[in-house]
């Protein structure tokens, strides 16, 4: 149940947005996939989901090649939890989840029992059986991105992509969120925002920029200082976190307020050499 | 297992699906009876009924009730429910197809297109051989023509876009309506009259004749849609979630457009351009029944359907012995229902949660 990426290049409107991505993401495991804002994280994913075609490279489930599987075989391996997720039309939670559905079924298959009992286990799973008939767009941030996770769980996948699953979300929902999707016992691979939870989470982290692989591996080899610094260009220190072990960043200012002048930025001119 | 997440249940459970389709069947044909019974001359629902048996069992009385009834106004209100149920369905569809609440079944420039036909019939003369097809050939001959424009220039590297295709469905129409109004322009002041009233909408032409092409376009594009009910949810909720829920999405855009094409195609054919059926009444379906496609359709066919022969019965009764225009009445009705029933919803379309 592993997912391979293999030299995957992806261009868009002409322009090669992601270069060369190798990285293997064993059976089971939580992968985090990091990287600045622009950096190529989310055209990497689509690329697996298959809404970018790779300029190069492969993309293999379970050592299958991906292309070459007709979409709906690909929607039964692949879930996918998108980012910026609206709907314009009114779904209750139950619809939503059922929807998961759609690659196991036929033109007029009705929905049967299988359909209803995986739906409501997948609901009970992210813990949501009593919003089952609420509206959708009435939910919180935090109880949306857990139905769009129990319709992936419905889909009967093996492997779950996630967008910044967590983003938009407060401190609670994003540990409840990554909680649950490292509980899952799929093989995942993330898109996420901050590093340190990432670090918390994920058996493994991939660091991407300007659309290339810096460095991937467990959190404690590949979050130090220096990668983060070539990653994202910005200072920080890395401590380990005090349960777990797990590399935790905390940012550093660029001009501290007891000193005017920090070692690690340049210098301004002070006022009075300025003139000539 | 992360705690429940806390707020207190709304109940938002749906209506059984039977239950709903029983009660559009029935407003169907109480509406329908109605459509019958009422008129310059009244028939009593008991002898609307009594026609009808007796010429589905074959013995047709031929009393002056039994011409009016089967003659005229038994395919007219036929012809309304087929237009109905053919304009709220293809609405319904072209709202998910370009994810735009604001869409209806004329956005992809099939109205405009059938007016420049049917325009060029009426001043012009047009398709004279075919005689009183001759506005109907015109009309879908200039709605294929608006339908191919727009869906060749909203195609980027082999796909339709949402965005896309409504700028290209606008922007079309608003070229083929000036070419409309340029033939207005230049045609006699009597012929320009009756194109204003076929832009209008009407179905005081029905014949028996005119019913069994939009009864065939529907049935087959009903049956393809339902096909596709999950996969229409699946569109529903974005383009990207579609395709990781396995859905063909180049086919599906492709299949959708000329199907509602064609269904849009049919009923301004057959009754000149009848607006807002196809906007509203896919939004009080959804009110009622929710968003799921499998629910959605059926009930708006009903719906739309019941709609129209209600809208039409009113277009004659209003100011008899005229007739109003059909458009006048459906806007005036659907307008005000929608806006009280968004106003009681306000959760739906994307309200803040």
């Amino acid at each position: 149940m592993s997912l391979e990426l293999r030299g995957l290049s992806v261009d868009i409107a002409g322009r090669r947005i992601v270069t060369g991505i190798g990285f293997t993401v064993p059976d089971g495991t939580f992968a985090g996939l990091l990287g600045p804002n622009g950096s190529g994280k989310s055209t990497i994913l689509k690329a697996i989901y298959r809404v970018h075609r790779p300029a190069a490279g492969q993309v293999l489930v379970d050592g299958k090649e991906l292309s070459a599987l007709r979409p709906r075989d690909v929607a039964r391996r692949i879930a996918v939890v998108a980012q910026e997720f609206t709907l314009e039309f009114d779904f209750t939670v139950t619809e939503l989840v059922m929807i998961g559905r759609t690659p196991h079924k036929r033109a007029f298959d009705r929905d049967d029992d299988t359909d209803r009992a995986i739906t409501g286990q997948a609901i009970e799973r992210v813990g949501c059986q009593h919003l089952a008939h609420r509206g959708f767009n009435t939910l919180s941030g935090g109880e949306k991105q857990r139905v769009l996770i129990a319709q992936a769980l419905a889909q009967g996948a093996d492997h779950l992509i996630l967008d910044e699953p967590t983003s938009h979300l407060d401190i609670r929902y994003q540990v409840e969120i990554l909680e649950l999707v490292a509980s899952l016992g799929i093989t995942v691979l993330a898109a996420i925002h901050d590093i340190s939870l990432a670090a918390l989470f994920c058996d493994t982290v991939h660091l991407i920029a300007d659309g290339q692989l810096i460095t991937g591996g467990p959190p404690q080899q590949v979050l130090t200082a220096a990668t983060v610094h070539a990653a994202y260009g910005t200072e920080v220190l890395v401590i380990a976190h005090p349960e777990t072990g797990t590399p935790h960043l905390i940012p550093r200012r660029t001009r501290r307020p007891d000193q005017p002048a920090p070692q690690t930025a340049p210098a301004p001119d002070p006022p009075d050499a300025a003139g000539p | 297992m992360p705690p429940p997440c806390q707020r207190a249940p709304i109940a938002g459970r749906r209506l059984p699906l039977p239950a709903v389709l029983l009660a559009c069947t029935v407003l169907l044909l109480v509406s329908m009876i109605l459509g019958i019974a009422v008129g310059s001359v009244p028939v009593s629902p008991r002898a609307v009924l009594q026609v009808i048996a007796d010429h589905l069992t074959g013995h047709p009385r031929y009393s002056v009730a039994d011409a009016i009834v089967w003659e005229i106004r038994l395919p007219r209100v036929l012809l309304a429910a087929l237009v109905g149920a053919t304009l709220a369905t293809a609405g319904t569809v072209v709202q998910v197809l370009v994810r735009n609440a604001l869409a209806d079944p004329f956005l992809l420039g099939v109205s405009s297109g059938a007016s420049v036909g049917a325009t060029a019939v009426l001043l012009f003369g047009a398709f004279a051989s075919l005689g009183a097809w001759a506005i109907s050939a015109g009309s879908v001959l200039g709605a294929l023509i608006a339908m191919g424009a727009v869906f060749l220039v909203s195609r980027q590297e082999r796909a339709l876009s949402p965005t896309q295709l409504i700028l290209c469905g606008v922007v079309l129409s608003a070229l083929f309506e000036s070419v409309t109004s340029f033939l207005i322009f230049r045609g006699n002041p009597q012929a320009t009259q009756a194109v204003l009233f076929w832009l209008l909408g009407s179905f005081g032409l029905a014949t028996w004749q005119q019913l069994p092409i939009p009864a065939i376009v529907l049935a087959a594009a009903m049956a393809y849609l339902l096909a596709q009910g999950r996969s229409l949810n699946a569109l529903a909720l974005g383009s990207e979630s579609a395709v990781a829920l396995g859905v063909d999405l180049h086919l599906l855009r492709r299949n959708l457009f000329i199907v509602t094409s064609l269904m849009a195609g049919v009923a301004v054919a057959v009754s000149g351009i009848i607006g807002f059926v196809g906007l509203v009444v896919p939004h009080i379906v959804r009110l009622m029944v929710g968003s799921e496609h499998r629910r959605v359709l059926p009930t708006a066919m009903l719906f739309g359907a019941s709609f129209m022969v209600l809208g039409d019965l009113l277009a004659r009764v209003i100011v008899a012995p005229q007739e109003m225009p059909i458009g006048v009445i459906t806007a005036f009705i659907g307008a005000p229902l929608l806006i009280v029933l968004i106003r009681r919803r306000p959760y739906l379309y994307g309200a803040a949660g």
